[in-house]
């Protein structure tokens, strides 16, 4: 936890948990669905579902699902201006299990992608992303991450790691998952710095790579932020 | 690093948090450009503060910082009618869902400068010489948030005002030109007499207690900060006040850990306001 963190962020109120936290939450699951959402549905547990309202909860998803950073002063608008944007909402609540009181999955529907994202806000608007569709990966937003859907097949993880690291980029955290052995599997990766566009683009045309999103950090605020906050996807380049 | 560390830091406490954190010198004038844009972002949320009487979301808040700002000071203690407004005006711009800097949430953003720009201007203490300081409470948030989560919903308001309050007290503390154990000291003195604190806003919302309890913190930073400079200290080493913060946060039920469910929250009054809310 950085400095800037703790004395900060610099936000729209009343709540860096459950208003901060969550916009944030719910801005790195716009980037992972990679494309323009058109419905949101919000599954609330523990203190987000019985405080959502009371913290403007409901109004920071929306509003990070539209690509707000939490200091957007379009976050107590966020519903009006999500009707305008035509992004369909809704929201629900359930136990999501043994997780943080401070939890919540968004699944997002563009067009033609949809994406569903499980995290929880830890506090003073620190998040972390532990499941990305059913697999449990992590991630905090701290830094630039790549998402990376592949096949559980022997060398993908040092194919990958040795692309990102041609691109004179450090690793952070790497964690990976799978579904069964031989499978579909997916990494989270943690980088110190985006990659260059031809390492991202070599990366999603290694064959076993079937979808890659990169995300870009979102503890700064869109200034510092890395990447294209309108979501400009890192499109799925499907195995060949 | 420990608060044990910080407190055997040679020179002022804070050098030891920017070291830490800012390898260079082109770092370090960064993140000091970092911290003036956010004792500005804070100054910005006092003055709206203190001549908003706007009402908050749901009405139960929202006009205390200028009211205090504008009442007679029948008390003749003009440093506890300028922290406590402070402290309240950024508060209630935050339930207004205005914006302020959380520090280190938001629930809590009013102890911190409060505390820090209320002596300041009570003193007139220009701002190069709060930056050390608001530095400091950074270093002392990101110790705490060593041992617990710094959130309500974990450890009670304990983790939130309790951790502002000693951040706040140990930036007071080097402000007025206290040492790095006395800085240290006041924010274990801070810690220790907020254990046990619950968080049970009413309906959820961030409103009732934290407004006014964002006022009385601020003022136990500056009296801890007294304390401090004038050379008392705590018995129980600081490192050791956090752990029992933690402990205590894993014992407190969940109705009494941001729910709405517990405490002020669960008054006949309490209830029906969240009632009311809810429809």
């Amino acid at each position: 936890m950085s400095l800037l963190d703790v004395i900060g962020p610099v936000m729209v109120g009343p709540s860096s948990s459950h208003t901060a936290g969550a916009c944030r939450l719910a801005l790195l699951a716009r980037h992972a669905l990679g494309a323009e959402p058109r419905r949101a549905r919000f599954t609330l547990h523990g203190s987000f579902a019985k405080t959502a309202r009371g913290h403007g909860t409901d109004l920071a998803l929306v509003a990070g699902t539209l690509g707000a950073f939490p200091d957007d002063p379009l976050i107590p608008r966020a519903l009006e201006e999500a009707a305008a944007r035509g992004l369909d909402v809704d929201f629900a609540t359930a136990d999501l299990g043994d997780v943080h009181p401070n939890s919540v999955r968004a699944v997002l529907e563009g067009d033609d992608e949809r994406v569903a994202v499980t995290g929880s806000s830890l506090g003073g608007g620190l998040v972390r992303v532990f499941e990305v569709d059913g697999f449990r990966i992590d991630f905090s937003g701290s830094h630039p991450t790549l998402l990376l859907r592949h096949l559980d097949t022997p060398g993908v993880i040092a194919r990958v790691a040795r692309v990102i690291a041609d691109d004179d980029v450090n690793i952070a955290t790497l964690v990976s998952a799978r579904r069964k052995r031989g499978g579909d599997a997916m990494m989270s990766i943690e980088i110190d710095r985006p990659l260059t566009k031809p390492a991202r683009d070599y990366l999603q045309h290694l064959r076993y790579v079937t979808w890659l999103r990169e995300l870009p950090e979102v503890m700064q605020g869109p200034d510092a932020a890395p990447g294209d906050v309108d979501g400009t996807p890192a499109a799925a380049g499907a195995a060949s | 690093m420990t608060l044990a560390d910080l407190a055997a830091a040679p020179g002022p406490a804070s050098e030891l948090v920017l070291a830490e954190e800012a390898a260079t010198p082109v770092e370090r004038a960064r993140l000091l450009e970092g911290l003036r844009g956010r004792l500005r972002e804070m100054r910005a949320s006092i003055d709206r503060g203190l001549v908003s009487d706007a009402k908050s979301r749901t009405g139960m808040v929202g006009w205390n910082a200028k009211t205090l700002w504008n009442a007679e000071d029948a008390l003749r203690a003009p440093l506890l009618q300028r922290v406590q407004a402070y402290a309240m005006a950024v508060n209630e711009e935050n339930a207004r869902m205005g914006r302020i800097v959380a520090a280190p949430t938001a629930g809590s953003a009013g102890t911190l400068p409060g505390a820090l720009l209320g002596v300041a201007d009570h003193l007139g203490l220009d701002e190069d010489r709060l930056l050390g300081p608001l530095a400091l409470a950074g270093g002392i948030g990101q110790v705490i948030s060593q041992s617990m989560f710094i959130a309500g919903s974990t450890g009670g308001c304990q983790a939130e005002i309790g951790s502002s309050a000693a951040m706040a007290a140990a930036a007071v503390t080097e402000a007025m030109g206290g040492d790095a154990a006395a800085s240290v000291h006041a924010a274990a003195m801070a810690l220790m007499n907020t254990i046990g604190l619950v968080c049970d806003p009413v309906g959820g919302y961030v409103e009732v207690p934290c407004v006014s309890r964002n006022a009385f913190y601020s003022v136990h930073a500056v009296a801890s900060a007294q304390l401090a400079l004038a050379g008392v200290t705590s018995p129980i080493p600081p490192d050791e006040v956090v752990l029992a913060m933690a402990s205590v946060g894993r014992l407190l039920p969940p109705e009494l850990r941001e729910t709405g469910e517990g405490g002020i929250a669960d008054t006949p009054t309490g209830r029906r306001i969240a009632l009311e809310m809810a429809r």
